[in-house]
């Protein structure tokens, strides 16, 4: 068994074999926590049961597991995409209400992608499905661009930019 | 509970239900699939935003304490709203789009309509279709 797991694969530190994700890990304990709205400490050891078991049963689906640069560019992210989020809802209530469909231009958007993690493209794509009139559909075959369907927009090629430079830029930053 | 967190809570309810009605009202009148998974992308998170928060605002008033279930519902809806728009998406191109009608992604196309390892009748299937 030993013998087979070094000749396949790099040697790893212990804790990474106990704990493949720690993030995860600490994330799940806090969100079963906050779902039983109950601090107490047989809780505790149910969630940090979940915390152990859960990312070593999905292990397959994280090959890479994401590291993240900076938390505190990571939830100044948030912040402005929450604040993008509320504005998206008023620009797309008043397309909705009062634009005659016909003047609509909808179109097809490729936006390139710098981004190479699956999990920075991923955060990359919720974003923009969550934001103003946009709506990210499909990875191209190579993973270099990225189908965005927007409601509303001039030009292709601005708009593109601008979902690079608002939210690419700063993924890039904080995935690395 | 005071005066104060009763209209808090009532112009939060009023706001989210107005977003969830317009969500649907796009829904209705905006003309083809693409074009409508808009809607409910959008409109109806902020709209099931303000319900929540309205529901936060109303325990902590009358006394009952701060609850964390609605963030964590918040958290899941945001979660959840990209993957399954992005699968509707995926399903509409691969059904009823032309990859000709799209912008170029590469030699490779868009994955949806790249062929696949293991499954080498599906282009000329696709095709014939």
């Amino acid at each position: 068994m030993m013998a087979r797991d070094a000749s396949t694969a790099l040697p790893r530190p212990s804790s990474r074999r106990w704990l493949p994700h720690p993030l995860i890990s600490a994330v799940l304990v806090l969100v079963w926590l906050l779902l039983q709205n109950d601090f107490s400490l047989g809780q505790l050891l149910i969630g940090l049961v979940l915390g152990l078991v859960v990312p070593w049963l999905s292990a397959g689906l994280w090959p890479a597991p994401p590291c993240i640069l900076s938390y505190r560019k990571a939830i100044a992210f948030v912040l402005l995409v929450a604040w993008d989020i509320a504005v998206a809802n008023v620009v797309v209530a008043r397309l909705v209400l009062f634009r005659p469909v016909a003047e609509l231009r909808m179109r097809w958007v490729r936006v390139p992608l710098e981004l190479e993690a699956a999990e920075a493209i991923a955060a990359f794509a919720a974003t923009i499905t969550l934001t103003p009139g946009t709506v990210s559909c499909e990875l191209s075959a190579d993973g270099r661009s990225l189908l965005v369907h927007c409601l509303d927009v001039g030009d292709a090629e601005e708009a593109a930019s601008d979902m690079k430079r608002r939210y690419e830029a700063r993924l890039k930053e904080i995935f690395g | 509970m005071n005066l104060y967190a009763e209209i808090a809570v009532a112009l939060l309810i009023v706001v989210g239900a107005s977003f969830g009605l317009v969500g649907s009202w796009g829904l209705l009148r905006l003309p083809h699939l693409m074009a409508r998974l808009h809607a409910p992308t959008k409109a109806t998170t902020l709209g099931v935003g303000s319900v929540l928060l309205a529901s936060m605002v109303y325990f902590l008033a009358t006394g009952e304490g701060f609850s964390v279930h609605e963030a964590l519902i918040v958290l899941f809806l945001f979660l959840t709203a990209p993957v399954s728009a992005s699968f509707v998406a995926r399903a509409y191109l691969r059904a009823h789009v032309d990859p000709a009608e799209l912008p170029g992604a590469g030699e490779q196309g868009w994955a949806s309509f790249a062929p696949r390892a293991g499954d080498g009748g599906d282009q000329a299937e696709a095709s014939s279709s």
